[in-house]
């Protein structure tokens, strides 16, 4: 396997940076592995002179209350985040999401930041994100900066994130509070194919039988990590009944491009298990919404 | 021109000093440089578990991990679960329930039940199977290897 000559494994932010932009070039980032390796293994990803592995890197490392919110370091190993206590408190999605990324070898070495770098509208823990009302936190010769969560993402397997000067440094989720939820529920076949037919992500706020906010995210619902920002337009202060639900499914449905993709499902088959789906994923996070 | 980087890390036990090229895989280190044959390459694509082994006590797919990346590390392989010829209780019960045929996915098995024992000395079935879901057999049907682990805790 020639597919890289240089190895570099920085331990620090700014030396991470440095590295992206000086080593030689191409320079691309790797922090499990678990896709990267794969996709150059395959011939799927452009070549690259250097690898610079960032899980040396402390800040990148760490999960902690900041402020409002909940902070997750990109290179936290997804085993690393199913087993810490703020994270199971304040975003059951992503603990849920995170719990079936492959198997326990790849949950020790996988990390999020390389889930959601990678850019695939159905990752899970992506996905789980999007509907907790995240932001990325980038790294780049100036500094730090954050990016609400969606405006990471441009197309299939492409973000907005300069590769040649900048890096994903972790994630900020707003804390949970009385009332607030989230769920996260796939469907796929067992074992193999490590992409989700459909995954679908809710966040909620509830007051009795109110719908107060609500986010909802679906992969793949088109090019890019869907929000059903009609439906939960729909949803927004309702009181919520069977007949909400139904309706909030049709505007999913107007609302998402469910595709075929040739190895995983088609349109069709898509589009019947969405509602259910999604009325599953609701009545997970309502049920937590009503006893938190 | 390919870098070369110089480690240092435990292997079942033993500190080694390895020359590793930057494209080297943990997998291919064991198996070449070190001869430990035990670990498999099933898949090279992170899905069998054939290559498990245990890195700073966790387990992992040593084809998806770099050498150069184990700088420090202390690494398990099945090799390194018996000592001087004896069999641990685990690997005892493997042979003696039939949880082994063609034996390609015995060493990765094994490493996964081992780390989860180590945790969680008293697993339920189902606990036995969520440790087990990175590890493929295409020979056993699963359930022999399953009654092997909970036959190792037995009294
Ligand atoms: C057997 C198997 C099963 C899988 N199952 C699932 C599954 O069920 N669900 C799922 O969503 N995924 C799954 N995956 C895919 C993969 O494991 C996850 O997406 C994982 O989270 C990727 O993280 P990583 O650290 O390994 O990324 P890497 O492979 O290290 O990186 C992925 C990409 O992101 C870039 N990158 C990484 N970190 C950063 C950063 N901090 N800043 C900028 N760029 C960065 C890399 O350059 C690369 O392009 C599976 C993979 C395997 C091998
Ligand atoms: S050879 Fe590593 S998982 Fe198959
Ligand atoms: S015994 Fe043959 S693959 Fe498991």
């Amino acid at each position: 396997m020639h597919l890289w000559q240089e190895f570099r494994q920085p331990i620090s932010i700014s030396e991470a940076i440095e590295d992206l932009i000086n080593a030689p070039s191409p320079v691309v980032p790797i922090a499990g592995g678990t896709d990267l390796l794969l996709e150059m293994r395959q011939g799927r990803h452009e070549a690259a002179n250097t690898l610079i592995d960032l899980t040396s890197v402390p800040e990148m490392n760490v999960i902690e209350k900041r402020g409002d919110s909940l902070y997750i370091g990109a290179c936290v190993p997804v085993s690393q985040i199913l087993a810490s206590t703020l994270v199971n408190n304040n975003a059951e999605a992503l603990i849920e999401a995170c719990d079936l990324i492959a198997g326990p070898q790849v949950r020790n070495t996988a990390t999020l930041g390389g889930n959601v770098a990678h850019a695939l509208p159905a990752a899970d823990g992506t996905i789980a994100l999007a509907a907790l009302g995240a932001s990325a936190e980038i790294a780049n010769p100036d500094g730090l900066r954050k990016l609400p969560f969606l405006e990471l993402f441009l197309g299939p397997g492409k973000s907005a994130i300069d590769k040649t000067s900048e890096l994903i440094a972790g994630f900020y989720i707003p804390l949970s509070h009385k009332g607030q939820a989230s769920a996260f529920k796939r469907i796929m076949r067992p074992q193999g194919v490590a992409l989700p037919i459909l995954n679908c992500a809710v966040w909620l706020d509830g007051d009795e039988r109110t719908v107060k906010d609500i986010r909802i995210a679906i992969g793949p619902g088109g090019p890019t990590p869907f929000r059903a920002t009609v439906a939960e337009l729909l949803m927004k202060n309702k009181k919520l009944d069977e007949e909400l639900i139904r309706e909030a499914v049709k505007k999913v449905l107007e609302q998402g491009s469910f595709r075929t993709s040739p190895r995983r499902a088609t349109s069709e088959y898509r589009k019947h298990v969405v509602a259910g789906l999604f009325s599953d994923t609701f009545n997970q996070a309502w049920e937590r919404s009503n006893n938190s | 021109m390919i870098s070369y980087h110089q480690i240092t890390l435990k292997v079942n036990g033993e500190t080694e000093v390895v020359n590793v090229p930057a494209n080297m895989t943990l997998l291919v280190m064991l198996r070449e440089e070190m001869g430990l044959t035990g670990v498999k390459n099933g898949c090279a694509a992170g899905e069998c578990g054939a290559c498990t082994v245990l890195m700073n006590g966790e387990p992992v797919n040593s084809c998806m991990v770099l050498a150069a990346e184990c700088d420090g590390a202390e690494v398990i392989t099945v090799e390194g679960l018996s000592h001087n010829g004896q069999l641990i209780k685990l690997q005892e019960m493997l042979i003696a329930k039939g949880g082994v045929q063609c034996g390609f996915c015995t060493p990765g098995m094994l490493i996964s039940a081992f780390a989860l024992l180590k945790r969680n000395p008293d697993p339920s079935e189902n606990e036995i199977r969520e440790a087990l879901v990175g590890n493929l057999c295409r020979c056993t049907g699963y359930v022999r290897i399953i009654d092997a682990v909970k036959a190792s805790v037995e009294k």
